[in-house]
């Protein structure tokens, strides 16, 4: 009996289905072409990455490669790089977070706090500006200013920090001061408008029945404001802890060179030197999949202890 | 924020308004500094006496590099990259973000998920520089434009904005008997005007933007956009080209203002249309930022 009338409800439901379906027949034909591209141009890499347990003979295409197990995965651990490339890795992203995240979210609380409207937005049009400026020219200035008759290097020597004009782009031990430094003024203004969006968002009676009870704007700050973007916080530490692995590349990629490698040289970096400029596709197929997946997995652990400490997730 | 201000509160917002103050000094500062060495003598740049105002002002560096063929080539890739990819872009996400705003589309959230899924996952670089060289694309123009058609990001605030247009509009224009790629051209695209602002500026941004994929799918140097030619003047200081006619002993001084000349010429369309634009942007980040 039971069963019959399950099988009819199943009946009733794939029917329901199968008549909104075609009701909905366009939807999904405007669907097409954009599953499509992501199919072609995120999953069928994702599968391509096989090549990675393989060695990639151009001939016979990836199918076609013999396997080899972990052999790829294992010399890059072996290799004199490893430690430099991962510390390098870590240590650039690390820092970078540390130095913008706060700044970016200290600096919205300071535009916050500000009643004069022209003045705010005169502050915010020009934070958000360097955002807006193409990553090439953004390095190229620094290479200008940087250089050994650049302002930089005028500037520290007049201050007496330095005794005479330097290479910094040349010297390793500056690398990660200009990388997150450049990165600090590129950025600051633009991450600042997602919590500036957050902090609009808290409703001005929650002030108003704070100062009646007596709250000083410090007051206000640690128990409404900083409450208010607390949201907004976690899932912006969770995004970023999830591009931890990323490191910026694209800049580093301009703005190192052989003599700063020791510092500045990162995965992705390698990744490209050793599989695009010299064609060792499985190898760094096998690098590239590794920092992949690294990276997913801090995702996935930030977006698993934020909805345990905090119940904010990304999903 | 409200009430009575006390001695330590003006102090605050004394010490916060020259604080930032300072900060957009230093914002502003950097480019200030290009757009004014680039009309100045290159000697004043050399010796280090610009800081504030050009010295020994001249047009000769934007002189030579108006001359110089490349540039004027590159920015007419460029414009082509900017304008077929930001069109393929606009075209793309719509077709995406429409149905998978309807709620009741059965498989589309299964759909968002594979979708959302390529913004933190990827098969790496190498492998998806197998693929394009595979598909064919390898040195031509589609390949700045075809992997590129969709953002994951840009598709979800879109489709985000679609939501916000009312159920009900598009279920009587259903029971008018349109059938929904004519509910999506004559009730939804009108009524999402700010938002379709917001992605064509996302998208062509990062057109304008873009190297990474030119430098490493394009060989021919006829097919360069503006980014890369920049690059190897920028970045590799490639200027003789530029410098010629110039005498010999002043090739290193008159290089560095090409070089700040440069910049200004390439950063000029952004910085004049920026303050229009800028609005639009934030409003784009904020509809981003509800969604996350």
């Amino acid at each position: 009996m039971n069963n019959v009338a399950g099988e009819k409800q199943a009946d009733r439901s794939f029917f329901r289905i199968w008549k909104q379906a075609r009701a909905n027949r366009y939807l999904y034909l405007m669907l097409i072409p954009v599953v499509g591209y992501f199919l072609i141009f995120s999953y069928k890499p994702m599968y391509g990455a096989i090549i990675a347990f393989k060695d990639f003979n151009p001939y016979a295409g990836i199918n076609g490669s013999d396997w080899v197990g972990l052999k790829h995965f294992r010399q890059f651990f072996e290799s004199f790089y490893f430690g430099r490339l991962l510390r390098n890795t870590i240590l650039l992203s690390v820092y970078s977070l540390a130095v913008i995240f706060p700044a970016s979210i200290i600096l919205a609380l300071l535009l916050n706090e500000v009643r004069n409207k022209w003045f705010k937005s005169v502050v915010q049009t020009l934070s958000y500006l360097p955002y807006f400026i193409s990553l090439i020219v953004i390095c190229g200035m620094i290479v200008n200013f940087s250089g050994p008759d650049g302002i930089l290097s005028k500037l520290l020597v007049s201050l007496g920090i330095i005794d005479a004009p330097v290479d910094f782009l040349s010297l390793s031990s500056w690398y990660r001061t200009i990388h997150v430094g450049s990165s600090l003024w590129q950025y600051v203004g633009w991450n600042s408008i997602i919590y500036l969006a957050a902090l609009s968002g808290i409703s001005p009676s929650l002030y108003e029945a704070a100062v009646m009870d007596g709250a000083n704007r410090r007051h206000q700050l640690i128990h409404i404001t900083l409450p208010g973007i607390k949201n907004t916080i976690v899932i912006l530490l969770i995004l970023n802890i999830g591009s931890l692995m990323d490191s910026n590349w694209e800049k580093i990629l301009l703005l190192y060179s052989p003599s700063t490698y020791e510092t500045a040289d990162v995965i992705s970096t390698y990744v490209y030197r050793r599989g695009v400029q010299e064609a060792n596709y499985s190898f760094s197929a096998a690098i590239g999949l590794f920092n992949s997946i690294i990276n997913f997995s801090l995702l996935v652990a930030a977006n698993f202890w934020s909805r345990r400490l905090t119940s904010n997730s990304l999903w | 924020m409200v009430g009575k201000r006390s001695v330590g509160d003006h102090a605050f917002d004394i010490v916060n308004v020259l604080f930032l103050t300072a900060a957009s000094f230093l914002f502003l500062f950097p480019v200030w500094f290009v757009a004014v060495s680039s009309l100045s003598s290159p000697a004043a740049v050399a010796s280090g006496d610009v800081a504030l105002w050009p010295k020994g002002f001249t047009w000769q560096a934007y002189e030579l590099v108006l001359k110089d063929s490349r540039i004027w080539e590159a920015y007419a890739n460029t414009l082509f990259y900017v304008g077929a990819g930001t069109l393929l872009n606009l075209i793309m996400t719509t077709l995406g973000a429409y149905p998978l705003s309807r709620r009741q589309l059965f498989g589309g959230s299964a759909i968002m998920a594979m979708i959302v899924f390529t913004m933190f996952f990827s098969g790496g670089l190498i492998p998806s520089y197998l693929n394009i060289r595979d598909l064919g694309l390898y040195n031509t123009r589609w390949v700045l434009i075809v992997p590129a058609a969709v953002s994951a990001f840009n598709l979800i605030v879109l489709r985000t904005f679609f939501q916000t247009i009312p159920e009900s509009l598009i279920e009587s224009a259903k029971i008018d008997g349109a059938q929904d790629i004519r509910v999506l051209w004559s009730v939804v695209l009108p009524l999402s005007k700010p938002g379709l602002a917001v992605m064509l500026l996302f998208y062509a941004v990062a057109h304008w933007n873009s190297w990474f994929s030119a430098m490493v799918y394009l060989q021919d140097r006829s097919l360069y956009p503006l980014q890369l030619v920049l690059r190897e003047i920028l970045i590799h200081a490639q200027t003789s080209e530029l410098t010629a006619n110039v005498p010999q002993q002043d090739v290193t001084q008159v290089s560095a203002t090409i070089r700040y000349a440069t910049i200004m010429i390439a950063t000029l369309p952004i910085l004049l249309l920026y303050p229009f634009l800028q609005k639009h942007f934030v409003k784009g980040v904020m509809i981003g930022a509800l969604k996350e």
